[in-house]
C-alpha cells in the first residue's frame, strides 16, 4: 500500500499538507469525491445531509497520524487486494497516508519476531482495529492460528485498546464462505466474539475498494464510525438496494429480461432478474460506484449480482441462478413506480432501511410451498423457492401469497 | 544448535510457519518444517450443491491469484457436463489468466518480496540523482525516472524515518547487513514499489471489464456472461476493446521497462542466491501460464505458441517427458489427516482421509526455547509429529516444483522459442548456468521472464486473436445446450488443468442427479509447501532451506536470508489446504 510510505512530520494533515506541496484546491477535490461517496444514497432524498467537502476538508486536516492494526485472521487477503485497488488520485493517496499502519501481515516489512513485537506495541496503543477474516473457534482454535496464538486470541487481543473496529469483508462480518453449511470450522465473524464494542461491518466479498478505504476516511473526518443499518453496515455504501439503483432497473419494469445467458436481450443489456439476479434482495453502492476505479461492476458485465453484501448468502442465495422468488412488479410500470416511491418514502421519513421492504409486493406460487427449498429474499429470513423450470420458462405473473417474514414488520433498529 | 520459529511469515497470502534448527550461521541439512496453520474446509461446504455454483464458493480460496479457482472449477464442471465452450468465451477467460498473473507476479516482486532486498530506509542516503543515473545504468526505461519524482520519494521516505511512525516498517531490518544495495538503488526500488502500485491498479481493468469486478470476478458455466457485440452499447464493443489494448500497452512498457530490468539489478546484486536456496530438481508444467485443459493434458491438443504438458527430472533439460495425470500422489505423512489404509500415497481419484483433530496440538505453541522450557510445544517436537494441514503431493513419488520456474524449465527442454529466447537471454547476461536457476534468485528470475513472455503473448498473441474473431462476426460467448441440468447424465465427472501464477493448478469434481458429490482441488501451493512424505523426502520449501546444510541464517531473530528464499515460492497459504467432506472423509475425486 503507498500510504504506508509516506513520511508524516507535521502535528497535522493541514500541515502535512501544505509541507507535501499538495494543492488544497486538488484536496478539495478529493474531499468532493468522498462527500459524493459518503452522500451516494441519501443525498439524492435529502441534500441538506449531505457532507460539503470544505467541512471534510477542515476535518481531516486537523488530524494528526492513528496507529492502525490491521489483522487477516480466516480468509483469502482478496479484501487486502480490493484495498489496493482503491481510488486512484494522488491527493487520496495523501489522504490515506494519515494512518501509521503498524501491523498487516500482506505487506509488513517484518516477519516472526519483529512482527509480533510491532503487534504487541501497537495493541498497547489507541488504535483503529481492522479485521479481514473468520475466527474459527472449532476444536480449541486449532484452524487458523497466528504467532503461535489462536486467530481467537489474536482477535481478543488486538480489540482490547481499539478505538474503532471494522469487521470488513464477509468473513470478518458473519464467517464468509467457510462459515457456509456445514461450517467445518464453526467460523464466526467478529460481532460474535467482541461484543462489548462497536463494530462497522463493511460487507462484500470483497467490499469494494473505495468503500473499505472510505470508512477508514469517514472516522477520521467524522470522529466517529458512520450511521449503520441493522445490519451494522455503514449507510453511506449500503443504504440502497442494487435493484433501487441498478441502471437496468428499466427494463425489470418494463419486462425486459434476459432468459438464457447471451440471448438477445443480454447483448441489450436487460435485466438479470430472470436468471438469478439477487440484486432486488442485496443493499450495496455496487452500481453507484462501481468496480475497479468505475471500470464495470458485476450485472454491468453481463452476470446477476450474486448478494455478496448479505449475510449468508451462500446459503441463503443459492442456487445462485434461481430466480429470486417474492420480487413485485414484473412487466407493470405502474407497480414498480409504486414500489419505487414506496421506498423513497420510508427512506425520506428515516425509517430502517430495511422497513421499505413491505412496499414489495410479493409472488411466489403455492408450488413454491411444495418444492419447499430455502432461498432467502431480502437477506431476511427464509422464503420458498419456486419450482426451477417455471423460473426458467415462464415468467412469475402469477402472484400468491407468499409465507410472511419478519422483515415485514418493518421496525427500524436504529 | 537452536531451535528457531518465523511465525508469521509475512508478506504472503494466509498463514504460514516456519520451524527449523541452526548452528553457525546456516539452517542444519533436513531440519525445516513447513507449517500450514490455517484450514477452511470450502470443499467440504460444496458437496450437495449446484455445481455450477462451485466457482463462487472455490473462487475464494484466494482474492490474490483471484479469478484462477474460478476459472479451474468451469473447466472441470464443463468437461464433466460436456460443455461446448465456444472459442471466444475461452479467448476471454486466457486474456484474464494472462492478465491476472503478470499483475499478481508484480505485486509480488515490488510488494512482497522485494523488502527481502531492499532496505527502504537507506533511500534517504541518496542522491536522487543518483537513483535516475542508476536506473539508466540498468537498463530501465520506466518514465517514472525523473528527477522530480526520485527527489519527491527520498523526501517521503526522509519523513517516514524521521517522523519515528514507521508503519510497516515497524519492526523491519533497517541497517540489516544483508541488505546489499547501494541508497540510489533501494531509493529507485522504492520508487517503483510505489509506481507499481499504481500500474496494477490500473491493469486490472483488464479482467474487471470482462468479469465485472476484481477481486473475485464472475464466470460462467458454459462460457462467459459478459457479452461481446460491435453494434450494442451493452454489450463489450470497440470502446472497452479500446480501453483493454491501453492497459495492455501500459503491462507491457512497465513489465519490460520497469519490472525486468530491476529484478535483474536485483538478482545480479544478490547473485549468491543463484547458488542459495535450491529445491527439487524435478519440475512439472502443463503448458504457459494461461493455459487451461479441460480433462487429461497427456491427450489436450496444444495451443498455438503453446509446449506439450510435460515432467524434467533432476533438472535434465534433454530429457523431458509426457506428463501423466495418473502419477499424481497425495501423502498424510506430516499432514493431520489418518489414512484408513496406513501412511500411503493416494491418487487424488481414490483420496481417502480422516482429519484428526484430537492429535492437533492445541494453540498456543511455543515461539523459542523459552517458551519451550514453560511448557508450550512446537509443532514437530519430534520427527514422528504430524505439523501442518498441508498434505505433500507427489509426482511419479518424487517430491516436485510447480510455478514459473517450472514453466519455463518444461518449456525450455521443450524448445519452445519465446523461453528459450529469454532464458538464454537471462542466463547470458548474468553469467550463470541454467542448473543454478533452481535456485532462490532463480525463482524471482523466472516469474519476472514469465511476466514478459506472458506480456508479449497477451499484447501480440491472446488479445490479436479475440479481436480477430470479433471482426469476424465471432460474437458466441455462451453454449446454452447444457445449461439445464436435465440435459447432463445422472452421473458425470471431469477435471481441468490450469497454469496459474504459482503453479499447476488442478480441480475435480463429480456430480450426480445435478448436485456435486464429490470436490477437490490439488493446487500449487500444496505442491510446494507440502511436508516430508513417508519415505522421509522433504517438500520443496523443506528443501530450499534445509537441502543442503548450508542455507545461511545470521540472526535468526532477523530472518531475513529465510524470507528470502520461502517468498522466491510466491506462497498462498490459503489456496494450500486440503479437503474434507462433511463426515470427515476426504473427497473423492473421480474421474470418467
Amino acid at each position: 500500500m503507498t500510504y504506508q510510505m509516506d513520511g508524516w512530520q507535521s502535528p497535522t494533515l493541514g500541515e502535512e499538507l501544505a509541507r507535501t506541496g499538495v494543492k488544497r484546491r486538488d484536496f478539495l477535490k478529493y474531499c468532493s469525491w468522498l462527500a459524493g461517496i459518503f452522500a451516494a444514497g441519501p443525498a439524492l432524498l435529502n441534500s441538506d445531509k449531505a457532507v460539503a467537502a470544505e467541512v471534510i476538508a477542515e476535518t481531516l486536516e486537523s488530524q494528526e497520524k492513528p496507529v492502525v492494526v490491521w489483522l487477516q485472521l480466516q480468509e483469502c487477503t482478496g479484501c487486502v487486494e480490493s484495498a489496493l485497488r482503491s481510488g486512484g488520485t494522488t491527493v487520496e493517496e495523501v489522504v490515506l497516508r494519515l494512518l501509521s499502519v503498524e501491523y498487516q501481515e500482506a505487506v509488513m516489512w517484518a516477519s516472526g519476531d519483529g512482527a509480533n513485537a510491532a503487534l504487541k506495541e501497537a495493541n498497547e496503543k489507541p488504535h483503529i482495529l481492522v479485521v479481514n477474516g473468520s475466527i474459527p473457534v472449532g476444536d480449541d482454535g486449532i484452524y487458523c492460528t497466528i504467532g503461535g496464538e489462536s486467530a481467537e486470541t489474536v482477535l481478543r487481543d488486538a480489540a482490547k485498546n481499539a478505538v474503532a473496529i471494522l469487521a470488513v469483508g464477509a468473513c470478518s462480518v458473519w464467517g464468509g464462505v467457510q462459515a457456509s453449511y456445514p461450517n467445518p470450522t464453526s467460523a464466526r465473524g467478529v460481532g460474535d466474539i467482541i461484543k462489548d464494542k462497536p463494530i462497522v461491518n463493511v460487507a462484500g466479498c470483497p467490499p469494494i475498494g473505495e468503500v473499505i478505504t472510505a470508512t477508514v476516511a469517514y472516522y477520521l473526518t467524522h470522529g466517529t464510525i458512520p450511521k449503520l443499518d441493522a445490519e451494522g453496515r455503514p449507510l453511506f455504501a449500503y443504504d440502497q438496494r442494487i435493484h433501487d439503483s441498478c441502471p437496468r432497473r428499466a427494463h425489470f419494469d418494463a419486462g425486459q429480461y434476459v432468459r438464457y445467458f447471451d440471448d438477445e436481450g443480454a447483448r441489450n443489456g436487460w435485466c438479470l432478474y430472470e436468471v438469478g439476479c439477487k440484486g432486488p434482495s442485496t443493499f450495496s453502492a455496487c452500481p453507484i460506484i462501481q468496480w475497479n476505479m468505475h471500470t464495470s461492476w458485476p450485472i454491468g458485465a453481463g452476470h446477476p449480482c450474486i448478494g455478496c453484501t448479505e449475510k449468508e448468502f451462500f446459503d441463503k442465495f443459492t442456487p445462485f441462478y434461481q430466480t429470486l422468488p417474492n420480487v413485485g412488479g414484473l412487466g407493470i410500470e405502474a407497480t414498480a413506480e409504486k414500489v419505487g416511491w414506496g421506498l423513497l418514502g420510508a427512506t425520506v421519513a428515516g425509517v430502517g432501511v430495511h422497513a421499505g421492504l413491505t412496499a414489495i409486493r410479493h409472488a411466489a406460487g403455492k408450488r413454491a410451498a411444495e418444492k419447499a427449498e430455502p432461498l432467502a429474499a431480502f437477506g431476511d429470513g427464509k422464503v420458498l423457492l419456486p419450482d426451477p423450470k417455471r423460473a426458467t420458462g415462464k415468467a412469475a405473473d402469477e402472484p400468491e401469497a407468499a409465507p410472511k417474514r419478519a422483515a415485514e414488520a418493518g421496525e427500524s433498529e436504529e | 544448535m537452536a531451535k528457531i520459529v518465523v511465525d508469521p511469515i509475512t508478506r504472503i497470502e494466509g498463514h504460514l510457519r516456519i520451524e527449523l534448527e541452526s548452528e553457525g550461521g546456516v539452517i542444519l541439512k533436513d531440519k525445516a518444517w513447513s507449517e500450514t496453520t490455517q484450514f477452511r474446509g470450502l470443499e467440504t461446504i460444496l458437496q450437495g450443491r449446484d455445481p455450477r455454483d462451485a466457482w463462487a464458493f472455490v473462487g475464494r480460496i484466494c482474492g490474490v491469484c483471484t479469478s484462477v479457482h474460478a476459472i479451474a472449477s468451469i473447466t472441470a464442471v464443463e468437461n464433466a457436463i460436456g460443455s461446448n465452450v465456444p472459442t471466444q468465451a475461452k479467448n476471454i477467460r486466457q486474456i484474464m489468466l494472462e492478465a491476472q498473473e503478470i499483475q499478481d507476479h508484480v505485486i509480488h516482486f515490488y510488494h512482497l518480496h522485494a523488502l527481502d532486498f531492499v532496505d527502504p530506509a537507506s533511500a534517504i542516503e541518496a542522491d536522487p540523482q543518483a537513483a535516475v543515473d542508476f536506473a539508466k545504468t540498468i537498463g530501465s526505461t520506466w518514465k517514472g525516472n525523473t528527477l522530480e519524482r526520485m527527489t519527491a520519494v527520498k523526501d517521503t521516505v526522509k519523513a517516514l524515518v524521521e517522523s519515528g511512525q514507521l508503519s510497516i516498517f515497524s519492526g523491519g531490518y533497517i541497517g540489516h547487513p544483508a541488505y546489499k544495495l547501494p541508497p540510489e538503488a533501494n531509493l529507485m526500488a522504492v520508487a517503483h514499489y510505489l509506481d507499481a502500485l499504481e500500474f496494477q491498479r490500473s491493469m486490472i481493468r483488464i479482467v474487471t471489464t470482462f468479469g465485472g469486478k476484481n477481486p473475485h470476478p464472475n464466470f460462467l458455466v458454459g462460457g462467459m456472461a459478459c457479452t461481446i457485440d460491435p453494434e450494442h452499447s451493452e454489450s463489450i464493443n470497440q470502446v472497452q476493446l479500446d480501453q483493454v489494448s491501453k492497459w495492455i500497452d501500459e503491462t507491457l512498457e512497465f513489465v519490460e521497462g520497469c519490472y525486468l530490468p530491476d529484478a535483474l539489478a536485483i538478482v545480479g546484486v544478490y547473485k549468491e542466491y543463484f547458488d542459495i536456496g535450491a529445491s527439487s530438481p524435478n519440475f512439472i508444467a502443463t503448458g504457459l501460464s494461461g493455459t487451461a485443459i479441460g480433462g487429461n493434458p497427456k491427450d489436450a491438443a496444444i495451443g498455438e505458441n503453446n509446449f506439450k504438458p510435460g515432467v524434467v527430472y533432476d533438472m535434465n533439460l534433454g530429457g523431458v517427458e509426457d506428463f501423466d495425470a495418473d502419477l499424481v500422489e497425495e501423502w498424510a505423512t506430516s499432514a493431520w489427516y489418518t489414512y484408513a489404509g496406513g501412511d500411503v500415497g493416494v491418487k487424488p481419484l481414490a483420496g481417502e482421509t480422516v482429519p484428526t483433530p484430537a492429535i492437533v496440538p492445541r494453540p498456543p505453541y511455543a515461539m523459542s526455547e523459552e517458551d519451550a522450557a514453560s511448557g508450550k510445544k512446537f509443532l514437530n517436537e519430534s520427527e514422528q509429529d504430524k505439523y501442518t494441514w498441508c498434505k505433500a503431493p507427489r509426482y511419479n513419488g518424487k517430491p516436485v516444483q510447480v510455478g514459473p520456474l517450472a514453466r519455463l524449465i518444461v518449456g525450455y527442454a521443450r524448445g519452445h522459442a519465446e523461453i528459450k529466447e529469454i532464458v538464454d537471454y537471462a542466463l547470458s547476461t548474468l553469467g550463470i548456468t541454467a542448473a543454478q536457476l533452481n535456485s532462490t534468485a532463480g525463482r524471482a528470475l523466472a516469474r519476472c521472464a514469465e511476466s514478459v513472455i506472458s506480456a508479449r503473448e497477451l499484447k501480440n498473441y491472446t488479445f490479436p486473436k479475440f479481436v480477430a474473431a470479433l471482426q469476424g462476426g465471432d460474437i458466441d460467448v455462451f453454449d446454452a445446450s447444457k445449461w439445464d441440468p436435465e440435459t447432463w447424465a445422472a452421473q458425470c465427472s471431469g477435471y481441468a488443468f490450469v497454469e496459474v501464477a504459482r503453479g499447476n493448478l488442478s480441480h475435480w469434481v463429480n456430480i450426480e442427479n445435478g448436485k456435486i458429490t464429490n470436490y477437490q482441488c490439488v493446487v500449487p501451493t500444496t505442491w510446494l509447501a507440502g511436508g516430508r512424505d513417508a519415505q522421509g523426502q522433504i517438500g520443496p520449501y523443506e528443501h530450499s532451506l534445509a537441502g543442503d546444510g548450508k542455507h545461511p541464517l545470521v540472526d535468526p531473530t532477523k530472518p531475513v536470508e529465510v524470507l528470502r528464499t520461502i517468498h522466491s515460492f510466491d506462497p498462498c497459504m490459503s489456496c494450500a489446504v486440503h479437503v474434507l467432506d462433511a463426515d470427515g472423509v476426504e473427497v473423492q475425486a473421480v474421474v470418467s
